[in-house]
């Protein structure tokens, strides 16, 4: 030991999250990035006023999904949390716009990625933050090196 | 747009995108054959744009013209941009993302179509 400081939490015991899987997770992620991001451009410049809040709701979705992917394919911990908050954020927003466009139809006209729980997507906006929560908690920065 | 061409260049990828998983069960990091696939697929997709120029030259239009334009020049970026990214880490995980952008190929050429057709802007 070169010094008596606790071990490296960076260290090769914890994996850095654009790594091994993470490598596509953050793959998939940059897709529905640009996606989402081209999507909710188009809908607001063209015909925002026909539904502000589901292409209010797009954008969102889209910041979210680049924050995620930013974040995923960045190491450290300050950029793990962002990680952390943004997949967080992400799977609470699939479950409560999945949910509300399915029990009131006529408030979500033209379809977010959120809709239906991302039905039109194949559901993958259901799975990746599930995917995305699970590889943080195996590259978590605090998770004691066995 | 030429629908068999289309539907050419979908299966094609998606034959890649079968390849890259099989070479990821097989732990296999991406090497020269599969990159001449993808290189084989975006060759077809520039066929596919060079089409799209030529019908919008001669005065066709799509229903949507801008998000028509998005989805020609994403199926464009998403084999390069994926490779970069894959071959940036030499594994399995390498071989697993070009997989998922070959994946992504047939569904932007099938939106292409659809906003070309009008069907769903």
């Amino acid at each position: 030991m070169p010094d008596g400081t606790a071990p490296s939490r960076e260290g090769s015991d914890v994996p850095a999250t654009a790594s091994g899987p993470g490598r596509v997770l953050v793959a998939v992620y940059a897709i529905f990035a640009v996606g989402a991001t081209s999507r909710a451009g188009v809908q607001i410049a063209t015909r925002f006023g026909e539904a502000p809040i589901p292409y209010a709701l797009s954008a969102f979705a889209a910041v979210v999904y680049v924050l995620a992917t930013v974040a995923l394919a960045r190491s450290g911990t300050a950029w793990w949390r962002v990680a952390l908050a943004a997949c967080t954020v992400e799977l609470v927003g699939v479950l409560t716009v999945g949910t509300l466009s399915v029990v009131d139809a006529a408030a979500f006209p033209d379809a977010t990625v959120w809709s239906t729980f991302g039905r039109g997507y194949l559901f993958i906006p259901l799975v990746l933050p599930v995917l995305g929560l699970l590889w943080l908690r195996r590259t978590s920065p605090t998770r004691t090196p066995r | 747009m030429i629908t068999e061409f289309a539907i050419a260049v979908a299966l094609c990828a998606l034959a890649v995108a079968v390849w890259s998983f099989v070479l990821v069960a097989r732990n296999r990091a991406p090497r020269r054959p599969l990159l001449i696939g993808l290189a084989l697929v975006e060759a077809l997709l520039i066929v596919q744009m060079v089409i799209a120029a030529v019908l919008l030259i001669s005065g066709e239009r799509p229903a949507s013209m801008v998000t028509f334009l998005a989805y020609l020049v994403g199926s464009l970026l998403v084999l390069p941009l994926g490779t970069v990214w894959a071959l940036a880490e030499r594994s399995r995980s390498g071989t697993a993302v070009l997989g998922v952008a070959c994946v992504t190929v047939p569904v932007l050429v099938l939106r292409l179509h659809e906003v070309w057709s009008g069907s769903g802007a």
